[in-house]
């Protein structure tokens, strides 16, 4: 697949930046607003599979290696993982929320009744969104890039 | 009375652009189909008040199952075989 005219690219290029302020700003405050690592993970995801039409299967993976995007997923996995270990280590149980109550980050306990939010809250959980958050983004755009880029090597025969 | 109106008129819609998306013989034109219907269902899980779902249905529906749709078209036959 070829990249589009330079009227598409242009809009693309402006319209890019949003999209990925958009995402992060939904997985940054999950724990506050609806969304989370999985929704702002798919806007994300979205706005890197409108580059990859934009500008072709062959320009983006020059860009990025597949190889890098499978590590990329794996570390979020795993960062998911020893995060909920970790609640097991200093805490009780499995996922125990070992942060709430520490001065460390993320670990203001609000007061009772309606306040206005305050995005240093909530413990492990922006920490876990931001595990799922790199998972979602790289896995989806992993299955877009390598679709189009095998559709791309058929065309050729 | 205005959200009662947009409560009958969005599941008939929904219903009207699936019937395209089965309908129809051009497959592009039936992927479009199908990203019409993912998005009205998004405004309709809005107007339900559940915007986390709306939000993973604009951004997994409408965008990356279309363009996996329109990927997977373009390496095989556009149109559909009349039998």
């Amino acid at each position: 697949m070829n990249g589009m005219s330079r009227i598409v690219k242009t809009i693309t290029s402006i319209v890019f930046p949003f999209i990925m302020i958009f995402g992060l700003y939904i997985i940054a405050h999950g724990h506050l607003t609806p969304g989370g690592g999985f929704q702002g993970g798919a806007v994300v995801a979205s706005g890197c599979a409108m580059i990859l039409v934009a500008y072709g299967s062959v320009w983006t993976m020059g860009k990025i290696k597949e190889k890098n995007l499978s590590i990329l997923e794996s570390i979020g996995a795993i960062c998911f993982i020893i995060l909920a270990i970790l609640g097991l280590g200093f805490g009780t149980v499995f996922f125990k929320n070992f942060l709430v109550g520490s001065n460390i980050i993320f670990g203001i306990v609000p007061s009772f009744g309606s306040t206005i939010s305050n995005i240093n809250t909530a413990g492990v959980i922006p920490l876990m969104n931001f595990a799922v958050g790199l998972k979602v983004i790289v896995g989806l755009f992993g299955i877009v890039l390598i679709m189009a880029y095998a559709s791309r090597r058929r065309d050729n025969k | 009375m205005i959200l009662d109106i947009i409560h009958i008129l969005l599941p008939l819609l929904i219903i009207g652009s699936s019937l395209f998306a089965v309908l129809l013989k051009d497959l592009i034109a039936a992927a479009i189909a199908v990203a019409a219907m993912s998005l009205l269902l998004s405004l309709e899980f809005f107007i339900l008040q559940a915007p986390d779902v709306a939000i993973a249905e604009a951004g997994i529906g409408a965008c990356l199952t279309t363009a996996i749709l329109v990927i997977a078209i373009k390496s095989t036959k556009r149109m559909e075989d009349e039998k």
